[in-house]
């Protein structure tokens, strides 16, 4: 017997959206940097929804008097080479990288997590081919890889997601087949088959939310890496098409400016793109807190 | 039983080994400060063996760990003193604590395999040890290990000191790990529960070879144990905790003819013996209000509900090398390759029997039980189930048949077997909804009915595992088991994960719930006391093979296999 100090608990919990907060504020009082994930969070996600709506100036509209200007008080970032607002175009570019991100985390969740779960439950030939499948997209270096898959199929929103979730894919893979391994024999699987659960009754609504806490982690993780993906893609001008706000072409269109002195015009879509990534990174944690029940007391 | 002589120990006037003086311990939690220990006072004198007795929670492992110092982090020791040969443990700074652990104290953890390293040899394991405490120097020190391992009675130490632990089975881990604490010749040793998770056998074997070697050397030993047969046995002795609270302190002959606390008195009630009956376990009141044990002979002439005839399993030896010869191979595979998990059994189960399936681990009761739970496939045999050959319908298809109703089972684990994001309730309905055609607003109630069945209290229905006790986890797997009125229920060890107090009501919730509904139980276990209580018939299995069959009180009383009998002679008794 393990002695570990139990405390009984002393009333029924209380179902309601009450408890699910009190219980969200705690783990942000126990881990203050979960906190701040989960503001950030919050901020992208309302600029991403409002920012169309909020902005100073269009975002398209150029205005060549006012090009290359350093941060004022009427262009808090500054202007670029066209004259356009540089904080208007953070913010609304906010909206595509963020649908993006979250398009491909979607896309990969499904097909990897679910391939993950009966490789890892089923094992034999569904193992052998799912993770041989993952095996060969490791095989390739991955930002080349998502080149590839985008140069093929086409320079559109859709083909990066498409390409973005691939190069994912063999994370969740094994995130998902790992997880599901190990729960494969446990007594609550057994126990279901016992109840009269199939198969894939089991792996549904048995086994994946139990690896859902491992699951959020890493979608949260892969949200970031998502966004840096398709910034990157845009960087190099494979993505999204100017004049499109979008953070990585900014910063492909301010990398040349920034030996002349025009330093803000890469700066601030950069620091954008760091915080966005920074954030999803943080969010992981903070997530398998929130969604663990060993952790809900 | 082996009863220490306790030579020479005058208690009274020499400075004691260890003196425990108020001893509180705090656990700092979400909720607040938790006292896990309270004001504890414990003496041990040199050479002398101290048995801690409580059920989970008790607080008995972590005065253990206290006077260690190895709580973990949220724990601290709040009040109170350790002395140890006079010298204060709570003070002193943590380099002089790293130098007398292992070497002037050691401890033996419950689970010998964790508490080895799984990658090196246990050779090396011990060396560490003996390095770390300058005992011998670099040259020979591969020779002390060599000596060390011979001590603990291991056969072979010369190769065995290259084996890693995954090579060596339960019981000879635990022999390294005794090993691994004696090596510098500490003068305290404290096992924590060192034998839980044996088979009895091996837990003599264990338990005769730490008290030899500690007494040889005049060592003192405190053996945290939840079995007070175990503590009786082998020790001089015996503190009773509860709650974090001593609550008795007595030489184990008198603290078991007469106990004089309440809760050892439970204790000792609880914990099962020869010639007691089920409603002798439970406390004085609530046996005189539980129903009297109807005594239902099983009728003979009625055809038994499970006939098993000469049922085998196999598994190859080698997974993929087997079948790459079968493909390749131009010689016929050799017979050897399959190991046979069981080999050829034959037993019935006659309708509302109760049969106990007895042996130890490795014998293929688990097997024997997943091949009539269909959740594994025969490789020969039947199973014939009221009359049809249900061994015939290979296992992934079982799940879903109707038949799948009529065979249940409880499991070993209760934690384990309940599915950590179902809510009680929704764990309770899992197989009506799937096996049933209940409707879906009849389904609360329909829980809530089991619930109060097995004794659970409705607010719990809406609980996570977690949030469940042990013996309230095994009332919901029971529940669960029960839901669809099944006619054989398979009770896997149900009670071996529960402390004596909780197993005593549970085994008595069976009892009644046997008699309530007239099912039948296949009762897996390696306790033959408590098979002894719950079942009319018992079947001893050894290597895959019955080894005798026939009414529980004439096997236990008369066993005609030289087996059943040395199962019977390694139950530690204690002294009434």
């Amino acid at each position: 017997m393990t002695e570990t100090v139990t405390i009984a608990p002393v009333a029924a919990p209380k179902h309601s959206s009450n408890s699910v907060l009190s219980h969200a504020l705690y783990i942000m009082k126990d881990n203050p940097v979960t906190g701040l994930a989960f503001g950030l969070f919050a901020l992208i996600a309302l600029l991403a929804l409002f920012g169309p709506y909020i902005v100073p100036y269009d975002p398209l509209a150029s205005n060549t008097a006012q090009a290359l200007k350093a941060p004022s008080m009427a262009h808090w970032f500054g202007t670029d080479q066209l004259g356009r607002d540089i904080f208007s175009r953070v913010i609304v570019a906010t909206r595509l990288d963020f649908i993006i991100a979250i398009a491909s985390v979607i896309l990969v969740f499904i097909m990897g997590g679910f391939a993950g779960i009966a490789a890892g439950f089923f094992g034999g030939w569904t193992d052998r081919i799912v993770s041989r499948i993952a095996d060969t997209i490791m095989a390739f270096p991955l930002f080349v890889l998502a080149m590839g898959i985008v140069a093929a199929l086409g320079n559109t929103v859709t083909n990066i997601v498409i390409a973005t979730a691939i190069v994912n894919f063999p994370l969740y893979v094994r995130v998902a087949r790992a997880e599901a391994n190990v729960r494969r024999e446990a007594g609550f699987v057994q126990a279901a088959r016992l109840s009269g659960n199939g198969d894939y009754r089991i792996l549904l609504a048995h086994i994946l939310p139990n690896i859902m806490p491992i699951m959020m982690v890493q979608i949260s993780l892969t949200m970031g890496y998502a966004i840096l993906n398709a910034a990157g893609l845009s960087f190099i001008g494979l993505g999204v098409k100017p004049p499109t706000p979008e953070w990585g072409i900014m910063v492909a269109e301010g990398a040349a400016n920034i030996i002349s002195g025009e330093w803000w015009i890469a700066l601030f879509p950069g620091a954008a793109l760091m915080i966005a990534v920074f954030t999803f990174n943080l969010l992981g944690d903070g997530l398998r807190d929130l969604v663990d029940p060993q952790r809900r007391t | 039983m082996l009863k220490a002589p306790t030579p020479e120990v005058d208690v009274g006037t020499a400075l004691p080994l260890l003196d425990i003086r108020n001893l509180t311990v705090e656990f700092a939690t979400r909720r607040g400060t938790v006292q896990a220990v309270k004001k504890v006072n414990i003496t041990l004198a040199k050479g002398e063996t101290l048995g801690i007795v409580g059920e989970s929670g008790s607080g008995k492992s972590v005065t253990s760990y206290a006077v260690m110092r190895i709580l973990d982090r949220a724990g601290s020791i709040a009040e109170g003193s350790v002395l140890f040969s006079g010298l204060d443990l709570r003070a002193a700074p943590e380099s002089e604590m790293r130098d007398l652990r292992g070497r002037e104290m050691s401890m033996i953890f419950q689970s010998p395999r964790l508490a080895l390293n799984p990658i090196r040899k246990i050779g090396h394991q011990i060396e560490d040890v003996l390095l770390q405490h300058a005992q011998v120097g670099n040259e020979s020190v591969a020779d002390k290990a060599i000596e060390v391992l011979e001590q603990v009675r291991i056969a072979r130490p010369k190769e065995r000191y290259h084996a890693y632990p995954f090579e060596l089975s339960g019981g000879m881990c635990q022999r390294v790990v005794i090993a691994l604490a004696l090596a510098c010749r500490p003068q305290l040793l404290i096992a924590d529960e060192p034998t839980t998770g044996l088979d009895v056998t091996t837990q003599k074997a264990v338990m005769d070879l730490v008290v030899e070697l500690t007494r040889e050397r005049g060592m003192s030993t405190i053996l945290i144990t939840h079995d007070l047969g175990l503590a009786a046995a082998y020790c001089d002795k015996v503190v009773v905790m509860e709650k974090g609270l001593v609550v008795e302190t007595s030489p184990s002959e008198t603290i078991f003819k007469a106990p004089a606390h309440a809760y050892t008195r439970k204790l000792m009630r609880a914990t099962p013996r020869p010639g007691i009956t089920l409603r002798d376990l439970l406390p004085e009141d609530e046996a005189a209000r539980a129903r009297p044990l109807a005594n239902k002979p099983v009728l003979a002439d009625e055809a038994p509900l499970l006939v098993v005839e000469n049922l085998v399993k196999e598994y190859p030896r080698k997974g993929v090398s087997t079948s790459i010869k079968k493909m390749f191979g131009t010689t016929p595979v050799p017979e050897n390759e399959v190991f046979r998990a069981v080999d050829g059994i034959s037993f019935t189960i006659g309708r509302g029997e109760s049969v106990g399936l007895v042996g130890e681990s490795g014998c293929g009761k688990s097997t024997t039980s997943m091949m009539l739970m269909r959740l594994i496939d025969k490789t020969s045999g039947t199973i014939a189930f009221g009359g049809e050959d249900i061994g015939a319908i290979p296992a992934r298809n079982f799940a879903t048949l109707p038949q799948r109703k009529k065979i249940q089972m409880v499991f070993q684990d209760p934690t384990d077997s309940l599915n950590p994001r179902f809510t009680a309730a929704r764990a309770i309905a899992d197989p009506l909804l799937r096996l049933s055609d209940i409707s879906r607003g009849a389904l609360r109630a329909k829980c809530e009915e089991l619930a109060t069945q097995v004794g659970l209290p409705l607010q719990f229905l809406d609980r996570f595992p977690h949030q469940l006790s042990g013996g309230q986890k095994a009332r919901v797997g029971i529940a669960r088991a029960i839901a669809l009125k099944p006619d054989l229920i398979i009770l896997d060890e149900p009670t071996a994960a529960l402390d004596v107090s909780v197993q005593a009501v549970v085994l008595n919730l069976l009892q009644d719930l046997k008699d309530e509904l007239g099912m039948s139980y296949l009762f897996v276990s390696h306790d033959l006391n408590v098979v002894r209580l719950l079942c009319d018939r018992v079947i001893v299995m050894n290597t895959g093979r019955i080894v005798e069959q026939g009414p529980t009180q004439r096997v236990m009383e008369a066993p005609e296999a030289a087996y059943t009998r040395d199962l019977l002679a390694a139950i530690p008794h204690p002294p009434v």
